[in-house]
């Protein structure tokens, strides 16, 4: 599995910042030429993991997130979102459905939709270091995109 | 966006566009104060104008039926684009029968 082309972009963990974070990645995909809902479904789970990053991280105040993004010769999309925040003391637990730690009338269903809209989610996070969460998505009709992705 | 219609006990909130962590805040301000002052017997949410969604429209929704149900009335969610369905259904939110 070959990586064809990456991306990366960072920006202030301002909720305003979200709509630019998944359009951003939308935009990037499109090469792989991605059925309209395979883009929706990458566009809801980056969406859910920057607004984890903006919620969490960086409870003083406003920090940086990053995103690093890139799409394999097999179609394969691979986005990370990472953050230098707070961290994520149990990961298991933050990932069970209708878990919140957030009083704003977040449903708890972040993780839960990264992971049926997408066909891999990992999380890495170490206290006091930071949080990286890997989605992957599979573009099925990739190959008809390869050239233009290269 | 949201626009705020009120009509034989009825407020009908059309939503548009994308819906976020970022926006539902907005949205739910709008909403609840126009609920709390003309106290309906029903709020319709129309998603039929809304091009995305992630979890924060969820809540959104959520936050309505406790609001509402608090005041006495009932909620209904209506025209929900065929793209919004997936995570509809996996919110499980059908399982109140406010989805129309």
């Amino acid at each position: 599995m070959k990586t064809v082309n990456s991306m990366k972009l960072s920006f202030l963990s301002k909720s305003v910042n979200e709509s630019f974070a998944r359009a951003a990645v939308a935009a990037f995909l499109l090469p792989l030429d991605p059925t309209v809902a395979e883009l929706a479904d990458v566009k809801t789970a980056v969406s859910e993991a920057v607004t984890n990053a903006i919620v969490h991280a960086y409870p003083e105040g406003y920090g940086t997130v990053y995103i690093e993004a890139s799409l394999t010769d097999t179609g394969k999309a691979i986005i990370k979102i990472r953050d230098k925040g707070v961290g994520i003391p149990d990961i298991e637990r933050a990932m069970e459905p209708l878990y919140t730690t957030s009083s704003d009338e977040r449903a708890g269903l972040g993780f839960a939709v990264m992971q049926s809209f997408t066909d891999r989610v990992r999380v890495r996070s170490t206290v006091g270091k930071g949080t990286t969460v890997t989605l992957e998505k599979n573009i099925l009709r990739a190959s008809y995109g390869q050239k233009r992705a290269d | 966006m949201v626009d705020i219609n009120f009509q034989n006990g009825t407020v009908t909130a059309r939503l548009s566009g994308e819906i976020d962590h970022h926006i539902a805040p907005q949205l739910r301000g709008q909403i609840d104060a126009r609920c709390e002052s003309l106290r309906p017997a029903r709020l319709v949410l129309d998603f039929g104008r809304v091009g995305f969604m992630d979890s924060s429209g969820i809540g959104l929704v959520m936050g309505r039926y406790r609001m509402i149900s608090l005041l006495g009335g009932r909620l209904e969610v209506v025209n929900i684009p065929e793209n919004l369905r997936k995570i509809f259904v996996l919110s499980g939110l059908e399982k109140l029968g406010v989805m129309k």
